[in-house]
This record gives structure tokens, C-alpha cells and sequence, in this order.
């Protein structure tokens, strides 16, 4: 909130300590949960490979693993959905890119609460440490699901991984307080700091997405904070919360847990759909159609998403008529979700279309995403969910819509903003290859689980011999058709770390605004440097003025003063 | 759709693949269309020297019916689909026919275990018969299902009935099937369960009356011990059932070898 001119670059000596693991910095901390996420993406890839060996080839021993137990491969599916929910999605889609935009965005020199910030991160990090730390405990890592549904989370006798439970439940408490501390900055942030000129609808997409998934996920993650406390006291004290022989209800912490659960889900789309949304004007030279649509439907979608929950818990044992009730708000919650997506492509039309590397992505993201929507309406429908529930199909469905989301949207993030954050350009040539593998092999993993799961496959077994209608030669095909899909997907991710690593060292040096975008970060230097602007910009207009009719350029930033100019920025403003 | 994969051996399965198909011709139109819409405009619109985009909005109404339009037709359809999948749910888990017989299910890790009528049709009779993993039914005969679990929580899914039930300790679940086919179906767990979830498979046997009496007259009948009679309101979770023993339990602590 400081300087009106030239706020005080960093003091470049100040070590490397210093500089890229103590810093206050929003980009610094912005990169540390990014590449902690990234690490965090590759123990979760690790576990999948693992574990869809193991379907595929049943007790022979995985490479670079050895043979699988029933209990490691439970250890391993709950360690793949809590990693990539919430150490990947999270801290990537989240925290760093809301870390790095928001005060480039909206043109200021940091975040409000700079120390908060690093507190944030810090506890993260201790939270990623205390999860990985639990493979390495006496009967390894926690083997409930991610969901860790009581009785089998809440006493050891039942789930025979005293230690790993613990470690999970607390790895999570801890993550749940560093994201609360990081949400209490963007809103704040964005609240209080935008440049001179900026009203709230002058803001772009990808901030407003960040700051409402934030609000969402404060909202909602008291009730499973107070949940996960009682589940550690079942753990640790022995009481009884959810133990019913002892007067406590199993069922309570389902509801806890998708209270949170599902506005979760929305707390990553919604940042996922904003990077989109930065993307899509700026390669196909077109404003966004109908900013306001999109602001309201994401508001309308986060209201919403906090009356959808027991749609998990059809089956569960809930009063079957409630199920009524929750198909009703499940499907209406697909209305301002298809309107976003509706307006995506409607933006297309009429534009200038550039298939760059982040275009290709932002674009994937829409087609894939779209697969996961409309086969969410299955499983809202009760009626369908009775037989679809806990099946291959559920997971394929959700997969469609976080791939997209922590995959997809991810990379589209990271190719566009790169030459922003390093200063200099990725290969396209290599983002290709790598996009066009990655997109082929992932379609090829969850089409054929769509169809195991359509024919009965259930959940988290890690062989189906016992089952004899399972057991056939077809699905098996199909399992082996998935695992060789996420092999050959996994196989296409060294391209992107090479791609990444040679652009980082020798990739060319970028201009500040390599792909002509309007919105404020791109008028600051690539790198920025601490401090962010040599002058605190001010805004003029919205951030998708592209190819205005009356004038020569196809964009026009938001910190260009009108025509007839006004007098030269930089003085106060209002804040 | 779901019956190219698996029999319909229930009276409502028929409903909920009829329920499945429905919405996958609905939402299937939705899917192709917009991708071919994304990839049309794609291509469409791909930049070329000296063709500038267009400025539009989407602000206006006449550029807004472009998205409202279909917009509207996802309101239809929802609503479509939410009657037809609250029919289909009310039959099955919300309505309970009178049943003809009763059968208790007990869940466990990591086995089934099935108290059947016996003889006189009723339960908690000298009569009973108990079996592990394996649940015998008549074709055409009415049951209502009584779902008990003793530790953790399972699900009694019979997928060729289109039937899914959590098992919730301290609680005794009622619902309803009635077999159409005979044969012999997977019973699966579908809730996990531990270390032995995918090691609890059943299976149903549903045969003709004729076939269901003789199985009576050979099976063995076990006369209900009082004590270990998982009544409704009775499962603490804690009760040491016989059925027990016939579990294939893994000892705790050890982690199993392959199979």
C-alpha cells in the first residue's frame, strides 16, 4: 500500500535465503507453492502409475515398486486423491497463480498482508512434510480414501494404520489453516488494492475467480475443521464422535466433509475457469463475451455449490427423501456452469484465432471439461446414481472435470504466464508435442474407464479376480488400455520439464508483453521486479478491449490512457 | 445401455437403465453439439493476414440470445431429468411394497454374512438359515433386505439388480428387490472397508420356488444364538457374531500377501 512512485526495488543483495525462501515477495511465494505443487504432482503421479499396475497386472510386481499389498494399494489411491486435491490443485491453481496475478493484476506493488503470505506458505510446507512423512511411518500411509469416511478413519483396529491416519488427518488440518491465511490475503487484496481506475468490473476474470473460490472456501471449511478435530480425537483419544457403539454418527462426518467437498471442487474450477478466461481473448484477438454473465454465473455457482452436498450420500444411509431435494440443486447447478462454458465458446466467434501452445490448452480445457459436466448429471440424478455410485464411472466423470482443471488449466497457466515469471519464451514446438500427448492420453485412460465403471467395476479394489462378473476378459482389456494410457501420459511430462528447465536457462529473452494482452501485468517489466512497477499504473478501461473498431491495434491495455490523453498517471488516486 | 454390459435380474433395473439412457441421450446431444460448435468456430475462425476480429460484448440482447437460447434448453432438460430420476428413485428407495419375505444381510470386514427366513418365511425362527457370502432368493419373490453392519462402514451393491445400499453400524437399513431372472450375480462391496475391501465378494443365487425349497431341505440350519442376534437397535458394532469365524479375516497388523 505504499509509494506512489517507484516503490523500492528489492535489495539484491540480500542473499539467497533471503530472497527465494524468506521473502514476503507475492511472486517468490507465488513460485514456491508452484513448485512444491509440482513436486507434490509428481509423488501423486508416482501412486497412480503404482496402483494402475496393479489393476492392469494383477500381483505382478510393478516397476521401480516391487509387488503391490492390499494395504499399500489403499495407502496409495488415499494418497493419490488427498495429493492431487489437495497439494497440487490447490497450491498451484490457487495460491500461486492468486499469489503471482493478483497484485500484477491489479496493478500494486503486494499483497496487504506480505508476512501473512509467507506464513501461509510456510505452513504448507509443513503440511506437505507432515503428509509425505506418513508413507514412512510404521504401517504406512493412511488407506481410508480421501474421504476418510468414519468408523474405518477413526479407529485403528478397523483400518490398521495408526500413525498414517493421524498424520493424514493432521496434514490436512494444517493445509486447511495455511489456505485460510492465503484467502484472507487475495480478498483482502483485491478489495483494497486495485489501481487508480479500476472498479470491481474492470478487475479480470481470473481475480474475481480467485477471489470468490477463496471466499467459498473459507465459507466452508470451518465445519471441516471442526470435523477433522473431532476425527483426530476418535483417533488419538478415543472418543466417540462417529463411533455409534458409543453414541456418536458415522453419517455426521459425510455431511462435514461434502459441505466442504463439494464447494472444494468449485474453489479449483472456478481459478481454472478464470485462467481460461485470460487466455481465450488474448489468442483470438476478442473481448470476452459478457464479462458481467461471467462474474454473476461464477457468484451464482458458488452460492449454489454450498446446497449440493449430499448428492455424495445418496446411498449412505441419508433419508431417501432428501435425495430429492439434493437432484433438485445438483442439476440447477449445471445451469450457470453451462453458461460459462457457453459463453467461452461464444467468445470465439468472430475472433482472430491463434492455436499457440496456452490457446491449446485453454481450448482443451473447454472440450474436455465439457465431458465431465454433462456426465456429472448421471450422478446428481438419483435415480441413475443408485447404480452408478462408487463405480470406475464416478471416477472418470470427476477426473474429466479435475484433469482439466489441475492438469489442463494448469499448464494453459503456466505456458501463457511463463515469459511473465521468468522473463524469457517456452519452445512452442516442444509445448506442442508435449500438449498433444498429454490430451491423447488422457482420453485414452478415461474413455475406457467410463465404460468398466458402466458395466460394474467398483471403486478402490485392487483385484478383481474375486468377482467373477468382473473378471472377464473385456474389462481387463479395458483396465490395460487405461494403464497404458497413463503410462504413455506420464511419459509425455519429461517433455514439459525439459521444455521448461531450457526455456528457464536459454529460452529467449521476453519482451514485457509478448502476446499483446491489455491487463496490467503485462505492463510491467518480464520479470517483474520486487516492488512489481517502475510506476504504479492506473486503469482507463476494462481488461478485454480487443480489436475496438476505431482504432489501429487489435488491444488496447488497460493502463493506455484515452485518445485524447489524459493527464499523465501515476499520482495517488484514491486509495 | 448398461444391459449390453450387465443382466437385469431386478423388477426396477429396467427403470434405472431406462433413467441411464435417457439422460445419455440427452446430455449426448448436448456433448456433440457444443464440441462441434468449439471446433467449428475454431476453424472458422482461425486468424488470417489482414482480417481483424469483431467486437462484440456478448452484452447485448441481441448478442445474448445466442447463449440464452441453449441456456434455456438446459433448464428444460434439467427438469426433465429430475422427474424422471426421482420417479425412478421413489420406486426403488423411497416406496416399500409389502414384502413376501425378509432376508437380514450382515456386513463385516471382511465378509457377508445372510440370515434367511427358512422354511416358514419368517426371520428369528428356529428355521433360519445362515450363509456366508452367499444370499439365496427366489425368483419373483418380493424381499425386503434388512442391512446391518458391525464395524465399519460397507455397501450392499448388486449390480445386476441396479441395487446400492450403504451398511451403517448402528443402524438397520430397510429397502426392497425382487429378482426377475435366475441365476447367480456378484454381490459387491462398495464402500471401503480396509484392507480386505476388494477381498469381500458375494454372490447371489436366485432360484426358481421349486429349486429354492430344495435348497432349503439341504442347507444347513443354525438355530439363532440370542446373544449374537444382530436385531434391529442391537448392533453396537461390537457384538462378536458367529459368523465370524467363517470370515476370511485377516489378522490385524500384518499386512496380507497377494491373494
Amino acid at each position: 500500500m505504499s509509494g506512489l512512485v517507484a516503490p523500492p526495488a528489492a535489495p539484491h543483495d540480500a542473499g539467497f535465503v533471503k530472497t527465494y525462501l524468506w521473502s514476503t515477495d507475492h511472486k517468490v511465494i507465488a513460485m514456491q507453492y508452484l513448485f512444491t505443487g509440482m513436486l507434490m504432482a509428481l509423488i501423486g503421479g508416482f501412486a497412480v502409475y503404482v496402483f494402475r499396475m496393479q489393476l492392469a497386472f494383477p500381483g505382478e510386481p510393478v516397476p521401480l515398486f516391487g509387488r503391490v499389498s492390499a494395504g499399500q494399494y489403499n495407502s496409495l489411491v488415499t494418497m493419490h486423491g488427498s495429493i492431487m486435491i489437495f497439494w497440487v490443485a490447490m497450491p498451484v491453481l490457487l495460491a500461486a497463480f492468486g499469489n503471482f496475478l493478483i497484485p500484477l493484476m491489479l496493478g500494486c506493488d503486494d499483497m496487504v498482508f506480505p508476512k501473512v503470505n509467507r506464513l501461509s506458505y510456510q505452513v504448507f510446507l509443513l503440511s506437505a512434510v507432515v503428509l509425505v512423512a506418513s508413507f514412512f511411518v510404521p504401517d504406512g500411509a493412511f488407506g481410508g480414501a480421501w474421504t476418510a469416511y468414519p468408523p474405518l478413519s477413526a479407529n485403528a483396529a478397523y483400518n490398521l494404520t495408526r500413525y498414517g491416519a493421524t498424520l493424514w488427518v493432521v496434514a490436512l488440518a494444517l493445509e486447511f489453516v495455511a489456505f485460510l491465511l492465503g484467502g484472507i490475503n487475495f480478498v483482502t487484496t483485491a478489495m483494497n488494492s486495485r489501481a487508480p481506475g479500476m472498479r470491481m468490473f474492470d478487475v479480470p476474470i481470473v481475480v474475481w475467480m480467485i477471489v470468490i473460490a477463496s471466499i467459498l472456501f473459507m465459507a466452508s471449511v470451518g465445519p471441516l475443521l471442526a470435523g477433522a478435530v473431532m476425527l483426530l480425537f476418535d483417533q488419538a483419544l478415543g472418543t466417540g464422535f462417529y463411533d455409534p457403539g458409543t453414541g456418536g454418527d458415522p453419517i455426521l462426518w459425510q455431511h462435514l466433509f461434502w459441505f466442504f467437498g463439494h464447494p472444494e471442487v468449485y474453489v479449483v474450477l472456478l481459478p481454472a475457469m478464470g485462467v481460461v478466461a485470460e487466455i481465450i481473448p488474448v489468442f483470438s484477438r476478442k473481448k470476452l463475451f459478457g464479462y458481467r454473465t461471467i462474474v454473476y454465473t461464477a457468484v451464482a455457482t458458488g452460492v449454489i455449490s454450498f446446497f449440493v452436498w449430499a448428492h455424495h450420500q445418496f446411498v449412505a444411509g441419508i433419508d431417501p427423501r432428501m435425495a430429492s431435494l439434493f437432484t433438485i440443486t445438483t442439476l440447477i447447478i449445471s445451469v450457470p456452469i453451462a453458461e460459462m462454458v457457453f459463453v467461452y465458446i461464444a467468445t470465439l466467434y468472430g475472433g482472430s484465432i491463434t492455436l499457440s501452445t496456452p490457446m491449446l490448452w485453454a481450448l482443451a480445457f473447454v472440450a474436455e471439461f465439457l465431458l465431465g459436466g454433462v456426465t456429472g448429471i448421471f450422478l446428481g440424478a438419483a435415480g441413475a446414481d443408485i447404480y452408478l455410485h462408487d463405480t470406475y464411472f464416478v471416477l472418470a466423470h470427476f477426473h474429466y472435470t479435475f484433469f482439466p482443471i489441475a492438469i489442463i488449466g494448469v499448464f494453459a497457466g503456466i505456458t501463457f504466464w511463463f515469459p511473465k515469471m521468468f522473463g524469457r519464451m517456452m519452445d512452442e514446438r516442444l509445448g506442442k508435442i508435449h500438449f498433444w500427448g498429454t490430451i491423447v492420453a488422457f482420453n485414452v485412460i478415461f474413455i475406457p474407464l467410463f465404460l468398466t465403471g458402466a458395466a460394474g467395476d467398483h471403486r478402490r479394489i485392487f483385484d478383481y479376480s474375486g468377482f467373477p462378473d468382473l473378471a472377464t476378459p473385456g474389462l481387463q482389456y479395458l483396465r490395460i488400455t487405461a494403464t497404458m494410457g497413463l503410462v504413455s501420459l506420464l511419459a509425455f511430462q519429461p517433455v514439459f520439464f525439459v521444455n521448461f528447465i531450457r526455456s528457464l536457462v536459454r529460452g529467449p529473452i521476453a519482451e514485457a508483453n509478448p502476446w499483446r494482452a491489455n491487463t496490467l501485468e503485462w505492463s510491467a517489466p518480464s520479470p517483474p521486479p520486487h516492488g512489481n512497477f517502475a510506476l504504479l499504473p492506473e486503469v482507463y478501461r476494462g481488461p478485454y478491449e480487443y480489436s475496438p473498431e476505431d482504432r489501429q491495434d487489435d488491444f488496447w491495455p488497460q493502463h493506455v490512457p484515452d485518445d485524447p490523453p489524459a493527464p499523465v498517471a501515476g499520482a495517488g488516486g484514491w486509495r | 445401455m448398461i444391459s449390453w454390459y450387465v443382466t437385469q435380474a431386478s423388477s426396477y433395473a429396467a427403470d434405472v437403465d431406462g433413467l441411464i439412457l435417457l439422460i445419455a441421450l440427452i446430455v449426448g446431444a448436448f456433448f456433440v453439439a457444443a464440441e462441434f460448435v468449439l471446433v467449428w468456430l475454431i476453424v472458422r475462425f482461425r486468424a488470417r493476414p489482414g482480417v481483424k476480429a469483431r467486437y462484440i460484448t456478448g452484452e447485448k440482447t441481441s448478442e445474448t440470445k445466442w447463449v440464452s437460447y441453449p441456456h434455456y434448453l438446459v433448464l428444460v432438460f434439467d427438469i426433465i431429468i429430475v422427474v424422471a430420476a426421482l420417479r425412478v428413485w421413489f420406486d426403488v428407495k423411497i416406496d416399500l411394497p409389502p414384502a413376501e419375505e425378509r432376508v437380514r444381510i450382515i456386513a463385516q470386514q471382511w465378509a457377508w454374512t445372510f440370515v434367511h427366513a427358512g422354511p416358514d418365511g419368517r426371520l428369528d425362527t428356529a428355521d433360519d438359515i445362515r450363509t456366508v457370502n452367499v444370499l439365496n432368493v427366489q425368483v419373483d419373490r418380493l424381499y425386503h433386505y434388512e442391512l446391518h453392519s458391525k464395524d465399519v462402514l460397507h455397501s450392499f451393491s448388486v449390480p445386476a439388480f441396479r441395487l446400492k445400499q450403504d451398511a451403517v453400524p448402528g443402524r438397520a437399513i430397510v429397502g426392497w428387490f425382487r429378482p426377475t431372472v435366475t441365476g447367480e450375480f456378484d454381490i459387491q462391496c462398495a464402500e471401503i472397508c480396509g484392507i480386505g475391501h476388494g477381498l469381500m465378494p458375494g454372490r447371489v443365487r436366485i432360484r426358481s420356488a421349486a429349486a429354492q425349497a430344495a435348497w432349503m431341505e439341504t442347507a444347513p440350519q443354525m438355530r439363532p444364538l440370542a446373544s449374537a442376534t444382530p436385531g434391529v437397535g442391537a448392533t453396537d458394532g461390537h457384538a462378536s457374531p458367529p459368523a465370524r469365524a467363517a470370515a476370511p479375516r485377516l489378522s490385524a497388523g500384518h499386512e496380507p500377501g497377494h491373494r
